[in-house]
């Protein structure tokens, strides 16, 4: 399952952004005959041969991979749908369109498990590459806007894997921003240079070369 | 700050009232696991959440060992079996992150009441051995080889006026959140000079942590 990350870099790895995602409901039709199942996230089910039931995108994906049932792709995978998205994304050089929080991990998975399921697979593979694409030119022209004073940052309609990648850059900018803004660092910087005089009085430095 | 937490209070009420009845504990879980992953401080340890956790795992691992045994279908185990493995996985995630956060900052949490009162008891238990470990461990490899004023594990020398030693949390970092409702305009400083920013509901907001650690607390806000 999905690893520990590192704590050092993001916050999330990603396979913990895709186990996230595997939380998302998608709607599949089975073709067997299940009873409900009681799980700890949830009730799913019953399953009965085509009737459409909504369950969360990892079940599904086991169902599918025996064979059980096909998913149907959620609404906005559709290559209708993503053409007007993509034409929305690059009309504005601004806003971002409003897709779900996990686009990347969801049509990963699908495509992964479910090609099959998906009408015009390769069209709608293209389109959603494209949009990552233009939104990532995008946040990579908007993060510029970054400056002293920059207090805050709206990242209105960014996804899961969007927010984690410029996750390390915007928070060290918007880090070194602040504080070479705040009193607090002036008054730091102006007591650690009143203090390195005395330094010499208390001997660490002889103790280095003897100890060389 | 604080108008930040007053305004929101009487919301704050509601809304968990709101969230207890529409969430899962299997939702609670994955967003404590997610703001304790995403804070840079260690938060409130969730007593009863995880105690409830703990006693569902174990639940269905128990009638899962009933289900091999009466024979039911190996397709209705093995989904049985990875839903337990997802929740097992979130609640070590859980733990585990709390755990480092404890290693990198146990001096400070061992001598910050607030702090230490966030933590179990077990967790209270592993710092003090971590803090005894690391002590003897200082004091056998280096410390006791330092001239009288250079000794302590806090402190740098003896006239240092703080414990300088002691690595901290950065709050002053910035996290990503998002709030669950229209929290209204929301004073970011203290100070007083910034202007105030509208927190939308479920728009995503970079914002440092100082300034919105209440409404993390309160569960207004989700670290992301």
């Amino acid at each position: 399952m999905a690893s520990q990350s590192d704590p050092h870099g993001s916050a999330f790895s990603a396979a913990e952004l895709e186990f996230l995602a595997e939380d998302e409901m998608v709607e599949i039709v089975p073709n067997m005959t299940m009873d409900t199942l009681n799980l700890i996230c949830g009730d799913f089910g019953p399953f009965r041969p085509q009737i459409a039931t909504q369950v969360p995108l990892w079940l599904a994906v086991a169902l599918k991979k025996r064979g059980k049932c096909t998913i149907r792709p959620p609404e906005w995978m559709s290559v209708e749908k993503l053409t007007q998205v993509l034409e929305a994304e690059r009309d504005s050089e601004r806003f971002f369109q409003p897709l779900p929080f996990h686009y990347v991990e969801i049509s990963r998975l699908l495509f992964d498990h479910a090609r099959d399921d998906i009408p015009e697979v390769y069209m709608v593979r293209s389109l959603i590459e494209d949009i990552k694409d233009v939104r990532f030119h995008k946040i990579g022209t908007g993060l510029e806007i970054i400056s002293e004073r920059t207090h805050a940052l709206k990242l209105k309609n960014l996804s899961a894997m969007e927010v984690n990648i410029v996750r390390p850059f915007v928070v060290r900018a918007l880090q070194t921003f602040y504080k070479l803004d705040s009193p607090e660092m002036i008054q730091e910087s102006d007591r650690r240079a009143n203090r390195r005089p005395q330094a010499p009085d208390h001997g660490p430095r002889r103790q280095l070369r003897t100890g060389r | 700050m604080d108008s930040g937490s007053a305004e929101g209070s009487g919301f704050s009420a509601m809304e968990d009232y709101e969230s207890l009845i529409a969430t899962t504990d299997a939702e609670l879980l994955k967003r404590s696991w997610r703001n304790e992953k995403a804070a840079p401080e260690i938060l409130q340890f969730e007593t009863s959440l995880v105690q409830r956790s703990r006693e569902q795992i174990q639940l269905m691992e128990e009638t899962l060992e009933e289900f091999t045994r009466s024979g039911i279908d190996p397709l209705i185990v093995s989904l049985y079996q990875m839903d337990v493995d997802r929740t097992l996985f979130l609640l070590r995630s859980y733990l585990r992150t709390r755990l480092q956060k404890i290693e990198k900052h146990m001096f400070h949490v061992q001598k910050t009441t607030e702090l230490w009162n966030r933590l179990s008891r077990q967790e209270q238990k592993f710092a003090k051995r971590s803090v005894e470990d690391i002590e003897q461990h200082f004091e056998q490899s280096v410390l006791s080889k330092l001239p009288d004023r250079y000794k302590s594990h806090l402190k740098q020398s003896i006239i240092s006026e703080e414990d300088d030693m002691v690595p901290e949390p950065p709050l002053d970092t910035f996290v990503i959140c998002r709030s669950k409702s229209f929290l209204g305009s929301f004073q970011l400083d203290d100070s007083g000079e910034e202007k105030p920013v509208d927190l939308e509901a479920d728009d995503l907001y970079a914002l440092r942590y100082m300034s919105i650690k209440p409404l993390v607390q309160s569960g207004q806000i989700d670290l992301v």
